[in-house]
């Protein structure tokens, strides 16, 4: 599997480190509510074919990045910056 | 069909000899291949190991018999046919313990419990350590072992080069050996005979057995589960329990439940050509992750880490390959003149912490059995067991009492590894 880094282009993604599904928010630091913390840490949707997560090209330019990636075929559909909202 | 336990003659020097001399063309169908019927007491989803188990304690122990178990594929397809057949009950934390040791205690009369040889070798498993620091980490985990009635003991450097001749013993390794940790009633099983005598004894029972039957939804009524709908028809059910590993996500967003705390990663594993006897126990790395064998056939069994994202593709990549590559000759430096002969990928649910879910859901009659990430095998027994008997009775049995789908929202994970929230925990 070959990621498309914005910065580096097309690379291995043995350089780049898994950092799980970009679709889960983290509530605010100041959030009460207990279910929206178990919500953040625990619940996943785990979805079979299209998944939005994070990766890291830690061995690269050090960006994060959000992967638009089918978990049936790895065939990666876009590839943006986490920084500037992923735009 | 008895109703009085499996037909303890079926299998037996006697009926083999007698088959023999017919030329074996008399022998029964080991499990029959009933059509469905339109209702059932109980419904499991999943013919796997665990499946199959629970169907058998169901009407072994709880005498119920009006039991189904639906298989989308064959049995012994799934990751049951595809693992690396590991037994063990080596945990430190209470709850993991007493549940391992109670499904080790099984395995040491499956054979007999069957009428169905799964070939159980406890020839011990050993988990190297390459520092004191580690050793005295083992140490902390086989008291704990032996407080919870397991089995355990530490091994020095020398005990470990006589167990394991092919070992890298030598002290300028990139990761000398200081020692390890044993668990001599640990070992291996032959994994398709455990899921064709779990169905065999079942099916003697009067379990029906479908194959080729998937399911594709649930019936629902008032908000609790009253059957489910498959690719052969719909079937009635006061209760469904379901056991399917990589797919718990989507079987249970069938039923409503949209988000678990469970991702499905993929999990390579790797057999050599066959070699003379080399490694007579399951060493494990210390320093990386490689857990090792030799078959009965003389292949060399391994595997290691997940590939480490969420995957569904049930082939693996390349990364990991060389990883375990690499951790098989740090160990065993003789193996790099080894072929290959074939390898596969098998798509594991990983809870949140570790440690499996044997539990009710928000939907009533809707029972889970899943989250046993790549450690599923050696608990076949005692998931079976515990699941059959929550399935029965509708309240937890007391090994399980910990490993309920709420612990996640009540803060109460059974986090073995002590690394926080991760789905990439053995």
């Amino acid at each position: 599997m070959k990621i498309e880094c914005p910065f580096c282009g097309k690379r291995d993604h043995s350089e780049f480190t898994y950092k799980g599904d970009a679709t889960v928010a983290r509530p605010d630091h100041s959030e009460q509510d207990l279910d929206r913390w178990n919500d953040y840490v625990f619940q996943r949707t785990n979805p079979k074919g299209a998944h939005k997560e994070y990766w890291h090209h830690t061995n690269g330019c050090r960006k994060f990045l959000i992967v638009e990636r089918d978990t049936i075929s790895h065939k990666i559909n876009s590839v943006t910056l986490v920084q500037g909202g992923g735009k | 069909m008895s109703t009085h336990g499996p037909n303890m003659s079926e299998y037996s020097v006697f009926s083999l000899l007698k088959h023999t001399l017919s030329g074996h063309k008399n022998w029964k169908e080991t499990w029959r291949s009933p059509a469905p019927k339109s209702h059932y007491d109980i419904i499991i989803v999943g013919g796997g190991g665990h499946g199959l188990a629970t169907a058998y304690y169901l009407a072994k122990e709880h005498n119920l018999t009006n039991i189904a178990v639906l298989e989308k594929g064959w049995i012994g397809g799934g990751n049951m046919g595809r693992n690396t057949t590991i037994v063990r009950s080596n945990y430190m934390l209470e709850a993991n313990t007493r549940f391992y040791e109670h499904s080790l205690k099984l395995w040491e009369s499956l054979s007999q419990e069957l009428n169905y040889n799964v070939m159980f070798s406890q020839r011990g498993v050993i988990n190297l350590a390459h520092t004191p620091a580690q050793l005295d980490g083992f140490a902390r985990r086989g008291n704990a072992m032996l407080l919870n009635g397991a089995d355990a003991e530490l091994l020095d450097r020398d005990e470990i080069a006589r167990r394991c001749p092919g070992l890298d013993m030598s002290p300028d390794a990139r990761f000398p050996i200081v020692g390890g940790m044993c668990q001599p009633r640990g070992g291996t099983a032959r994994h398709d005979a455990v899921a064709w005598g779990y169905a065999h004894g079942a099916d003697r029972l009067g379990v029906d057995i479908i194959e080729n039957c998937e399911v594709t939804g649930f019936q629902m009524k008032d908000a609790q589960v009253c059957g489910v709908e498959t690719t052969r028809g719909a079937i009635t059910a006061g209760k469904v329990g379901v056991a399917v590993a990589g797919h718990t996500s989507q079987v249970m967003q069938k039923a409503g439940l949209e988000r678990l705390p469970i991702e499905s990663h993929l999990l390579q594993a790797f057999v050599s050509e066959p070699v003379k006897p080399l490694i007579d126990t399951v060493v494990t790395f210390g320093a990386g992750h490689l857990y090792i064998s030799q078959s009965n056939k003389g292949g060399l069994v391994f595997g290691g880490d997940i590939d480490g994202y969420n995957s569904f593709a049930q082939r693996g990549n390349m990364p990991v390959i060389e990883d375990v590559a690499a951790c098989a000759m740090t160990m065993f430096p003789n193996l790099g003149k080894i072929r290959l002969l074939r390898h596969w990928g098998g798509i594991m649910d990983m809870s949140m912490d570790g440690t499996p879910i044997i539990s009710e859901t928000p939907i009533q009659n809707l029972y889970l059995n899943g989250g046993w990430c790549y450690g599923g095998f050696k608990a076949t027994p005692a998931s079976g067991w515990c699941f059959a008997h929550l399935l029965a009775t509708g309240t937890p049995h007391d090994l399980i009492k910990d490993f309920t789908l709420n612990r996640f929202e009540r803060g109460y994970t059974i986090d073995e590894k002590g690394v926080g929230a991760q789905p990439r925990l053995h």
